[in-house]
């Protein structure tokens, strides 16, 4: 114990840990620097940036202009409401399905291996040819959906084209890509819930429903707030599928704020994209921080 | 008695479920990846049609020259750039990381609890671009290839170090002190000690961030545009637009971009799933 003190103990550190700890603090500085400069500083700056109009070179304070258009302009509005929206239906349907499928894959079923990996494969595939690849299969006229749905004398309605239904068209198919992993984290869960409790509930005579119901639902929670916050996140901040698919269209309606931001940056407005990254920022940390906590407070113990 | 039932009955109820579980998945998962690969063998006429069926005739080989061939070879730059985008910075990511995470978990330090933070709110905060921009311009990085691998390093980096932390709590402190009993200094603790221990968890981090880089679209398109240095999916994008009406070579090239990760997903399912659920169990 005494062998090594300032290896474990924060207490007496300083003056020993002068001396050279095998864990030295300079251990961090590679990744410090690399993850100050171009992660934090950005960060940091862009909330000033943000009172600006600025065109790279030179930036000219003008309060909270950026803001009041930001505010102003309905297209802009829209796309806050439209990322929230995003987010909660991606975030619901793939706990929702990634806790059924996950159910299914652990329960006693054939071709479980090939279930398992033909769900989770999507993940790893390009989202640019995800998204392209539905583009074309959500084709109003030609698609093979819609061709599909004929058969069986629906009318399906112009997935990508028509305004009402664009976002959450291309909410589906983030879904159909990123169900795998909520899946997989359910399953992940699922198989550390110790049996004995599924013995138990046996011998009481439980049924499926009551299995599911009063042990796997509970126990599997942190699975639940681990698949809810990856995908609140990955949502809110979700901009490739969207921009492959509809670049925000058809007119604003499936403009999210990652797209808003690529739009501004392109048309040079750069203080006003800027504003739009710190409302997605302030919108990132006031639903994900308190709701961590929250969950986190929530936590069970198996 | 009813145990008795319900084993009976089991068997029965799971192959039907069975049965119907397959055949969606064939239609929700399967489908899109045959359209895929059935119009990338197709005519341009055929592919034109965009409906499901078997090509008349296979144009693989055809397709495949003209896809690689088209706008002066840029298919072979974007591949050529997209290996060295991953294999630069998924190396730098490893090192980098990995010490972090060791330093993190073996020692408490005033620094322990803002690093933590830290890196907590590099998996949840949305990177500010315009300012990245102008923080790469400064540093006359914009637009270079350097400056895109350090940028998939510093958004890269929390993941990774959390994978490591998790890992490395692990392997336990004797060894360590056995070695600086030996003599070693940290640098050779880590690089010689540590390092070769964690060779499991650098696989899952190489796998999941390669896949990930690979795959990157939003970093590319505002820290590396232009088109000599584009990377395999901004190519792709582009041909969305430049070959709307070649259908057939717009899903040849999907088709290549997706066997990289097949292949990576034939070889380390098992490590990437691994990578991907860490930490979702645990309270």
């Amino acid at each position: 114990m005494e062998a090594r003190p300032r290896t474990s103990v924060a207490g007496p550190a300083p003056a020993a840990g002068r001396k050279r700890s095998p864990y030295p603090s300079w251990f961090y500085l590679p990744a410090a620097i690399v993850y100050a400069v171009l992660f934090l500083v950005p960060t940091v700056t862009s909330f000033y940036f943000s009172l600006t109009r600025w065109s790279i070179f030179d930036s000219q304070f003008i309060g909270f202009d950026n803001y009041v258009t930001f505010f102003r302009e309905p297209a802009l509005v829209s796309g806050l409401w439209h990322t929230v929206v995003y987010a909660v239906i991606t975030s619901g349907l793939k706990v929702v399905l990634g806790l059924g499928l996950a159910v299914l894959l652990t329960s006693q079923i054939i071709g479980r291996g090939y279930l398992r990996s033909v769900v989770f494969f999507p993940v790893l595939v390009s989202t640019i040819g995800v998204g392209l690849t539905f583009t074309i299969l959500l084709d109003p006229e030609e698609g093979l959906v819609n061709e599909s749905l004929a058969l069986i004398g629906i009318q399906g309605p112009g997935w990508l084209t028509d305004p009402s239904f664009a976002l959450v068209s291309v909410a589906l198919v983030d879904v159909w890509k990123g169900v795998g992993l909520a899946t997989l984290i359910y399953i992940a869960g699922i198989v550390s819930i110790p049996q004995e409790y599924f013995e138990a509930a046996r011998v009481d005579g439980a049924t499926a429903w009551q299995n599911f119901r009063k042990i796997v639902l509970p126990l599997a929670r942190p699975a639940t707030f681990t698949v809810i916050l990856l995908s609140l996140i990955g949502g809110l901040r979700s901009f490739d599928l969207i921009w492959a698919m509809t670049r925000g269209g058809p007119g604003f309606t499936s403009d999210v704020i990652a797209s808003v931001i690529y739009k501004q940056y392109q048309a040079g407005f750069y203080g006003l994209s800027t504003a739009g990254n710190v409302v997605l920022f302030l919108l990132v940390t006031a639903i994900i921080f308190p709701l961590s906590r929250y969950l986190n407070s929530k936590e069970v113990d198996l | 008695m009813t145990a008795a039932v319900e084993v009976r009955r089991k068997p029965r109820k799971n192959l039907v479920l069975s049965v119907v579980a397959i055949l969606l998945s064939v239609v929700v998962f399967l489908v899109p990846f045959a359209f895929i690969v059935l119009t990338a063998v197709k005519s341009r006429q055929e592919a034109s049609r965009l409906d499901f069926s078997w090509p008349s005739q296979f144009h693989l080989v055809q397709n495949f020259v003209d896809v690689v061939q088209a706008r002066d070879y840029m298919l072979i730059i974007a591949f050529i750039n997209s290996t060295i985008l991953t294999v630069a910075s998924v190396a730098i990511l490893v090192v980098l990381s990995a010490m972090v995470a060791f330093v993190l978990q073996r020692r408490r330090t005033r620094w322990t609890g803002l690093v933590n933070f830290l890196v907590l709110s590099g998996l949840i905060i949305p990177p500010a671009v315009v300012p990245t921009i102008w923080v790469l311009q400064k540093l006359g990085l914009f637009r270079t290839m350097p400056g895109l691998i350090l940028i998939e390093v510093a958004f890269g980096l929390s993941f990774c170090i959390l994978l490591f932390r998790a890992f490395i709590a692990t392997i336990p402190r004797e060894l360590d002190e056995a070695a600086i009993i030996d003599g070693a200094g940290p640098m050779r603790l880590f690089f010689r000690v540590i390092l070769p221990l964690l060779r499991s968890v650098i696989i899952t981090v190489v796998v999941v961030q390669s896949v990930t880089v690979f795959n990157d679209f939003v970093n590319p398109l505002y820290f590396l545009p232009g088109d000599q240095n584009a990377t395999v999916q901004l190519t792709l994008y582009n041909f969305s637009s430049a070959y709307s009406t070649q259908y057939n070579l717009l899903f040849m090239d999907i088709l290549l971009i997706t066997i990289p990760p097949l292949i990576m997903f034939l070889f380390f399912n098992k490590r990437i799933v691994a990578g991907m659920t860490a930490g979702a169990v645990k309270g």
